[in-house]
């Protein structure tokens, strides 16, 4: 974990004055902003803060950002975040990319990152089209559906990331839109509190490539269960009644019940879209699990880890391993 | 003169031979003599061929050698392929019982031994091997205690396991020194304390003492050997060793730990790598440290997964989209690994960039002896130019244009000190220019700041120098691990009175040119290498301009022996300009029936 300042900066503070290039009206305005109010309000030293990111128009979230970044490889971000993560533990680090970097050209690292449950969130931006290149359909549109760029309809089906996410280890997961900042906000804040792996998909309007989930299609009322009523299309399921979090990690009754419940959630198709936490586990981190098996982590992160002396001798005693190979 | 002989154990996969070859390599290692072990196995767990080639010596060894003069055949798949290349003088030892000895060649004294009787009827099945070895160690002379003490070294924790091999191995010690001649060749004993280390492990001690404390990898033959060791090691040295999902995943981690100031590393071969290249131009755009190792072994594709080349060194040169500063070094001996691994931490974090190092199957599979003495060493840490502390500059520029192009680097965590790295074109800052309309300027300047970052490398290596008559207007020229057999073959040429010297590259890129064109320019170039294409007589013409007079090359999977190189220099001088070697001895031919494409007809025309 990073430190928390004693003075807290303020939100402008994470801002760089690069210039912003998104589309007016696209949804990484939202996340970005919510972003940046998530590490104010946490406090976190700027210094010791990384946001990483993929490639895509998310994946120039980093240039916006006060903090330390790296713009990674199409797919890597994960990959690449969990060894800085694992080289320092003391990093704050929040991974972000599209759903095409994640779930598409990435999505062998996306389910094996689950399995580690490094500590850090991992915040996708998912608005079914590949902006950057033109509008072609990502993993997360649906089969049948014909956004502008397509000459003929999709013929794949949606992936569902938090299933995939659930399957995969990851020991919070949640789904926000990018237009409802506050609840974003909190959604990020709760992500990166969590101690482990977590996935933060959030939804979001491509107002240049995807004219079928509009900000008006998100904002559309849709019909309720009553007859004539109307509801919102967005809702959150933590609001009415849906508790995914796990209380206790050794109750496997518990935790299978929340996992069938958590996996239904996730699978839920219709008109109207459930945001909010599907699932919560306070499992060992990959720092832990790591500390448990090298004991030397305990003491220091590998990026601190001495292993040369005042002169630039090397430490690192290899004289017993030599041992093993003389006879 | 040295005295030595080499030895031949076959057996399929599970037979055990592996360990039979252990405890003669550590016998002999104990009597002070020096071992060079060669496995030329295939790609299965069990059942197979496998042939193990020890070559012992009373002085140092640099290669597989050629001929084999004493054999045991654990098998009879063994004894029909390898009986008929042993040449006048040589033994075969194999268990009468059960393997048929065909027709051996005249001179070769067969060994047949009654391992029933001398085992016992009750015996495991592997007891065979153990007599097999008792009986080998009385034939070249040993002190049959020098056998008996490695088994209660190997067996400490076991003495029942001790006592049983002891016994067989007395059986079969005192019935072969009764019952036959021993072998022509003494081996003395020589005061000598050595080790035994296979190539992979020292490549991972390498890393270990050089500061690594990331290891990334996902198995891959013949690179796994690290892997194990950096996972068997890691918890006492305190590094973090992680099996990753695949070698995209491997390289991305290991680069993400290099970002944070991590020495850190990863290994694979020909295939792995080739998922990694992506990666290593990031590394290269992004100034980040990190050492990848490549083991080579045959390709392309899968290739020969078990077998010996040198064919990715246009891979290593090419690794990657765009131009960028890379390092590569083939370290050409299994003790050289050490070096070259203490070398490339350094230069990877003075000069802020990926260095790939090519190994390959002979030099990371093949173990040899070392002196006792060998980590007693000048070795000093040089992490080039960083800053550790907010030392108040509130204008740092992670990408400075400096007169070096080597830009201090910042590792996080240091207040006040943010930056930010991409795998886009960026400026001084680490802002990202691709996304403007145009930059040339920018462009330009960051192109040529990391490129000037290699005009000080070579500086830092070590300078080439000529081995063998280094007078002569004829140089053979070799990279990496061909050293061992070419300076052998050399050193034969020179006795026999052939005028001719050697200079072997492991420094690739970038590359010596300069040294290169001083030794070599106006001299008879004659290059040897692993590979069909002659990737490194193309890479010496590409940096130094000078074009091989002649190619001395080998791609059929097995190692260059010294003899291949002696008779491909011969021909080079009688004329020829392009000599293709192989192994061609019997016990390396395999019959192959028919596959599925060749339909049965169900009769014979």
């Amino acid at each position: 974990m990073a430190s928390k300042l004693q003075t807290p900066l303020t939100v402008a503070a994470y801002k760089s004055d690069v210039h912003n290039d998104w589309c007016p009206g696209c949804g990484d305005f939202g996340i970005l902003q919510a972003v940046q109010q998530s590490f104010a309000e946490l406090g976190l030293p700027p210094w010791e803060s990384m946001v990483f990111a993929g490639i895509g128009c998310s994946g120039k979230v980093f240039n916006y950002m006060a903090t330390h970044g790296v713009h990674t490889l199409h797919g890597r971000v994960l990959p690449f975040a969990v060894g800085a993560k694992l080289a320092n533990p003391n990093l704050e680090i929040v991974a972000v990319g599209g759903d095409g970097d994640g779930y598409g050209i990435g999505a062998g690292h996306f389910v094996h990152a689950g399995r580690r449950n490094v500590d850090m969130a991992y915040i996708v931006m998912t608005n079914e089209v590949y902006g950057l290149t033109k509008g072609q359909a990502s993993p997360t549109l649906g089969r049948g559906q014909q956004t502008k760029s397509l000459p003929l309809p999709n013929t794949n089906d949606a992936i569902q990331p938090l299933a995939l996410a659930l399957s995969s280890g990851y020991t919070w997961i949640g789904r926000s839109y990018a237009f409802d900042g506050k609840h974003l906000k909190e959604m990020i804040k709760k992500a990166m509190q969590h101690k482990g792996m977590a996935l933060l998909d959030v939804l979001q309007p491509c107002p240049t490539f995807n004219d079928l989930h509009t900000t008006e299609w998100f904002n559309k009322k849709v019909k309720g269960a009553g007859e004539n009523e109307m509801v919102p299309r967005v809702f959150n399921i933590n609001e009415q009644g849906y508790n995914g979090s796990v209380q206790d990690p050794t109750n496997l009754d518990e935790v299978n019940t929340k996992r069938t419940k958590a996996f239904e959630m996730a699978n839920f198709r219709g008109e109207r879209i459930p945001v909010g936490v599907f699932y919560e586990i306070k499992l060992p981190t990959y720092d832990e699990r790591m500390q448990a098996q090298v004991p030397m982590l305990k003491q220091y992160a590998p990026a601190t880890m001495p292993y040369q002396d005042a002169s630039h001798l090397p430490t690192t005693d290899l004289s017993k391993v030599y041992e093993e190979y003389m006879f | 003169m040295a005295n030595e002989i080499i030895v031949g154990i076959g057996g399929a996969a599970g037979d055990g031979g592996a360990s039979t070859g252990d405890n003669l390599a550590q016998t002999s290692a104990r009597q002070g003599l020096h071992v060079y072990v060669y496995t030329s196995y295939q790609s299965l767990i069990r059942g197979g061929h496998s042939w193990i080639r020890l070559r012992i010596s009373d002085t140092k060894v640099t290669n597989i050698g050629d001929q084999v003069s004493a054999m045991i055949a654990l098998n009879q798949d063994s004894m029909d392929r390898h009986l008929q290349e042993m040449k006048a003088g040589a033994i075969c030892i194999y268990n009468g019982d059960k393997v048929k000895p065909g027709k051996a060649p005249e001179g070769v004294q067969l060994c047949p031994l009654p391992v029933f009787e001398l085992a016992g009827k009750d015996a495991l099945p592997i007891m065979q091997n153990t007599v097999a070895l008792g009986a080998l160690v009385g034939l070249l002379g040993y002190d049959f205690q020098a056998l008996s003490s490695v088994f209660e070294h190997t067996f400490k924790k076991k003495p029942q396991v001790v006592e049983a091999n002891v016994t067989a191995a007395k059986a079969g010690f005192d019935f072969a020194v009764k019952t036959y001649k021993k072998h022509g060749t003494v081996l003395k004993k020589t005061d000598a304390k050595l080790a035994m280390v296979h190539g992979n492990n020292i490549l991972a001690m390498g890393a270990a003492n050089a500061g690594c404390k990331v290891y990334c990898a996902y198995p891959m033959s013949p690179a796994t050997g690290i892997l194990h060791w950096m996972a068997s090691h890691g918890k006492d040295l305190g590094i973090c060793v992680r099996q990753v999902e695949d070698e995209i995943g491997v390289a991305n981690m290991a680069i993400g730990a290099g970002q944070m100031g991590v020495r850190s590393m990863c290994a694979t071969s020909g295939g792995g790598f080739a998922l990694m290249t992506e990666a290593i131009g990031m590394a290269g755009i992004m100034e980040t440290p990190v050492v990848m190792i490549n083991v080579m072994r045959g390709g392309p594709s899968t290739g020969l997964p078990t077998k010996q080349e040198q064919g990715d060194l246009n891979q290593a040169i090419g690794a990657s989209q765009g131009d960028f500063p890379r390092i590569i070094i083939a370290p050409t001996s299994i003790a050289d690994c050490y070096t070259v691994m203490e070398e490339s931490f350094n230069l990877a974090e003075k000069y802020q960039c990926p260095v790939l190092v090519l190994s390959d199957l002979l030099m990371s599979e093949g173990h040899c002896t070392l002196e006792a003495s060998f980590l007693d060493r000048e070795f000093k840490i040089d992490r080039g130019e960083l800053i550790l502390e907010d030392d108040g500059d509130k204008n740092y520029y992670r990408y400075k244009d400096t007169p070096s192009g080597i830009s201090p680097r910042v590792i996080p965590g240091v207040p006040n000190h943010l930056y930010v790295s991409a795998t886009d074109e960026h400026d001084e800052d680490g802002v990202t220019i691709s996304d403007v309309y145009t930059d040339p300027i920018t462009r330009k300047k960051m192109v040529d700041k990391r490129a000037r970052k290699m005009e000080g490398v070579v500086k830092d290596y070590t300078p080439l120098k000529l081995e063998g008559d280094a007078s002569s207007n004829t140089v053979v020229v070799t990279y990496g691990s061909t050293w061992g057999a070419a300076s052998e073959a050399v050193e034969r040429l020179n006795k026999e009175g052939v005028k001719v010297a050697h200079l072997s590259f492991k420094y690739l890129v970038p590359f010596q040119e300069k040294e290169a064109i001083a030794l070599l320019k106006g001299k008879k170039v004659i290059v040897v290498e692993m590979n069909k294409a002659g990737q490194f007589a193309r890479h010496l013409r590409a940096e130094a301009g000078i074009t091989a007079d002649a190619n001395v090359r080998k791609y059929d999977g097995e190692p260059f022996e010294p003899k291949h190189i002696v008779e491909g220099i011969k021909e080079v001088l009688k004329g020829k300009n392009l000599v293709e070697v192989q192994s061609l001895e019997p016990g390396w031919r395999t019959p192959h029936p028919p596959g599925p494409g060749v339909l049965s007809t169900g009769s014979t025309h």
